[in-house]
Order: structure tokens, then sequence, then C-alpha cells
């Protein structure tokens, strides 16, 4: 194809973009569009799968049976969400195990969220309410994104991402109407949570140098600030409600604009864990690499088995 | 010996009565994987009653870059829709 060719099959989709057409997976697109796609959707893929280990260590001392099922199908859903969005990615054109790679080897990123422990039981309550939170005020606004499957994906997960929410804040509730120290479990749960669930939105508008670019192809409807904002905007009154404190001491409700002006996030932490140095970091790769290499001889003896099943069919045919 | 597992295409009905609709795509080794891995990942909440799996590779698609030849027929046929049939006002029930 000649340059002329492709200014112009640009020029097309991008008016196809404009007036709200979704863009499928065999449709021509920008190598651009694909590549960015790819990392952003597998980057989300991974986030899923390696949310499911902060939570998942919890599953066996979870304090009743309700919390018990509760917990084990919501990581039993982050699962899920990975899988939807691994297939999504995988239309354009990467595999599977291309993209575990990329992961296992550090050249793809997750959110660095799951790179905190959770050290109490008030943390399982905490990331329900503040991360879960964060993660669908991030995917209501992908729900309408350009590209097919990466939208149809996050549908589904919206729909199922409110229980998450909501069980979280249960877990929070629950404690803040108990003893004493469960207050100040919960209180210490959201004083370790609130920063680190701020940074999920990604840095500034003014250091985030791909955002106009993702606007233009609607793969984000809204910048990280004012995603930001939403997010404490509807967040801290339900803090009030608990009765527990935002660890912010320049938080305050601003009567001009209607929103909550905040303290300054701490930028230096979001890099260091970004690069890599984040608490738990190495503890999340060595999880992940040590499941995908533990569970190697089932995967090839399930494939073994299926094609000693296929020949034993074909002679029985012939 | 490294084979990964091949790519599967699920189709679920979501209740008798309709079709069954393409919901999405998992990896498994053999039909009877897929299915299961179909249940967990498609029908955690009585999402379905009944699942499809068929391999991706036996698809055949239509190419997006033929849609012109592809589907223009459809479109210069009006005479197909009931519009392109001038009746007087007075016919009922038409
Ligand atoms: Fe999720
Ligand atoms: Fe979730």
């Amino acid at each position: 194809m000649s340059e002329k060719e492709v200014k112009n099959l640009e020029v097309i989709f991008e008016a196809r973009i404009e007036r709200d057409d979704k863009i499928e997976p065999k449709d021509w697109m920008p190598e651009k569009y694909r590549k960015t796609h790819i990392r952003q959707i597998s980057q989300h893929a991974h986030s899923e799968i390696v949310g499911m280990l902060p939570e998942g260590n919890w599953i066996t001392r979870a304090p009743s049976l309700r919390r018990k099922a509760a917990l084990l199908a919501k990581v039993q859903d982050e699962g899920g969400h990975g899988l939807y969005l691994y297939a999504a990615a995988e239309t354009l054109g990467i595999s599977r195990e291309e993209m575990y790679e990329q992961l296992h080897t550090g050249k793809a990123k997750y959110s660095s969220i799951f790179n905190y422990p959770a050290i109490t039981w008030a943390d399982i309550g905490a990331i329900g309410w503040l991360v879960d939170g964060a993660a669908i005020i991030n995917q209501v606004a992908l729900c309408s994104t350009s590209f097919g499957p990466y939208a149809r994906a996050m549908v589904r997960i919206c729909k199922e991402e409110s229980f998450h929410q909501r069980q979280g804040y249960e877990i929070m509730l629950t404690l803040c109407r108990g003893t004493e120290e469960q207050k100040a479990m919960a209180q210490d749960a959201l004083n370790r949570w609130w920063w680190p669930s701020l940074m999920m939105f990604g840095p500034r508008d003014e250091d985030s140098p791909h955002t106009a670019q993702s606007m233009k192809w609607k793969l984000k409807r809204k910048t990280n600030d004012e995603l930001r904002q939403q997010f404490i905007d509807q967040t801290v009154p339900q803090a009030d409600l608990l009765g527990i404190s935002v660890p912010d001491p320049e938080l305050k409700f601003n009567s001009e604009t209607g929103h909550y002006d905040f303290g300054e996030i701490d930028w230096d932490e979001f890099w260091q864990v970004v690069k890599g140095h984040g608490p738990c970091n190495k503890e999340r790769m060595e999880a992940r690499v040590g499941a995908w290499e533990g569970g190697a001889w089932v995967r090839d003896a399930a494939m073994a088995y299926a094609e000693k099943q296929e020949k034993r069919k074909v002679a029985k045919a012939s | 010996m490294k084979k990964d597992w091949p790519l599967w295409e699920v189709f679920v009905r979501s209740k008798n009565g309709l079709e069954h609709r393409h919901f999405g795509s998992l990896h498994a080794a053999d039909a009877a994987m897929a299915l299961e891995n179909a249940r967990d990942v498609y029908t955690r909440r009585n999402e379905g009653v009944s699942i499809w799996v068929v391999e991706s590779k036996y698809i055949t698609a239509s190419n997006p870059e033929d849609n012109g030849e592809m589907f223009e027929p459809a479109q210069s046929k009006v005479y197909r829709h009931p519009t392109f049939y001038d009746l007087p006002d007075e016919v009922k029930h038409m």
C-alpha cells in the first residue's frame, strides 16, 4: 500500500470513530491503534489476574462462611475478567502465550495497586470498597470505547463489579460498627489504601503524554484527573458514613467548585512502584511465574490426552 | 513437547425461545474442557441454559474489505421493502 493510500484509510478510520462507529478486529486500523490497544487491553488483563493474589490470600482466613463464599466468588470473577480481556486482545493478533511472556519478563505492566500487601481482614474490605470502586470508575468510562471486543468485555465486567464494591463496603461497615479494635482496623486499612487508590487513575494530565491520542480514539473518555476527582467526590461521603477519616489533612469540600480539594499525591512513590520497587512487586511476579511453570505439566497432559482421544476417534471411524 | 491449547468460540442461549449468541472465546485442550470452561467463564450468573463451543479455526468469516461487493446488492433492491409499494390510504390492514 502506498503512503497516500494509508493516509486515505486513516482519514476514513478517524471519521468512523468520530461518528461512534465501532471498530471490529478484521477492520483496517492504523498500526498504532492496534499496538496501543494490545498494550492497554493486555495490561488491563494482567491487572485482573495479578489482582487475584492479594485477595486470594485471605480466602482460607475469611471470618465466616458467608464472607468466604463472597470473597471466593469475587476472586473467581476477577479471573473471568482477565480471560474476557485476554480474549479481546487476542483478536488483534497477539497470542495468549506472548502476553504471559510479556507479563512474566516484566515487559508488560499491571496496575501498581496490586503491589501493596493485604495485611489484615479490613484490607479485604478496603480493597473491595476503594480499589474496585476506582476500577469501576475507570471501566464504566471504557464501556463506550471504540474497539468492539474491548467495549463488550467492559460491559460484562461492569455488570459484575458492583457486587465487588458492595461486599467490600459491607465488610467496612461491619467493622466500623463493631468493637473499638475493629473500627481501628478499618481506619488503618483506609489509611494505607487511600493514596494508592488515588494513584490508580495514573499520572496527572500534564504528565500523561498519551491522553490526547487516547481521547481521540475513545480509548479514554475522561482524563486521569477528571476520573480521580469523580472518585474522591463519591468516596469521601462514604467514608463519613462509616465514621472513619480520609488520611488527607488538606481534603476539604469546595462549595464554589462543588468538588473536594485534596492534597498532593506522592508521585515519587507512584513512579517507584511502577518501576518495580513497590512492597510486593517481586512476590507477585514469583507467584505468577510459579503458577505458570508449575502448571506446565497439567497443560501438556491435557493436550496429550486430547490428541490421544482424537486419534482413537479417527481409528474407530476408519 | 510444547503445544498451546487451541482457541474456541462460545455461543450461549440465554433462555429457551432465544437463539444462541456469540459470548466470547477461550482456550481449552478439547471440546469437553471448552464446555466446562465456557460454563465457568461465561455463565456464572445464570446467563445461559445451553452452550455451543466450536474451535475458532473452523469458522469462515467474511472480510470487511469485501463489504462493498458482499452487501451492496441488498442496498440497491428497495423493492424488497414494503414501503416501496404505493397504495391508497383507504386500503386497511396491509
Ligand atoms: Fe475485575
Ligand atoms: Fe472487581
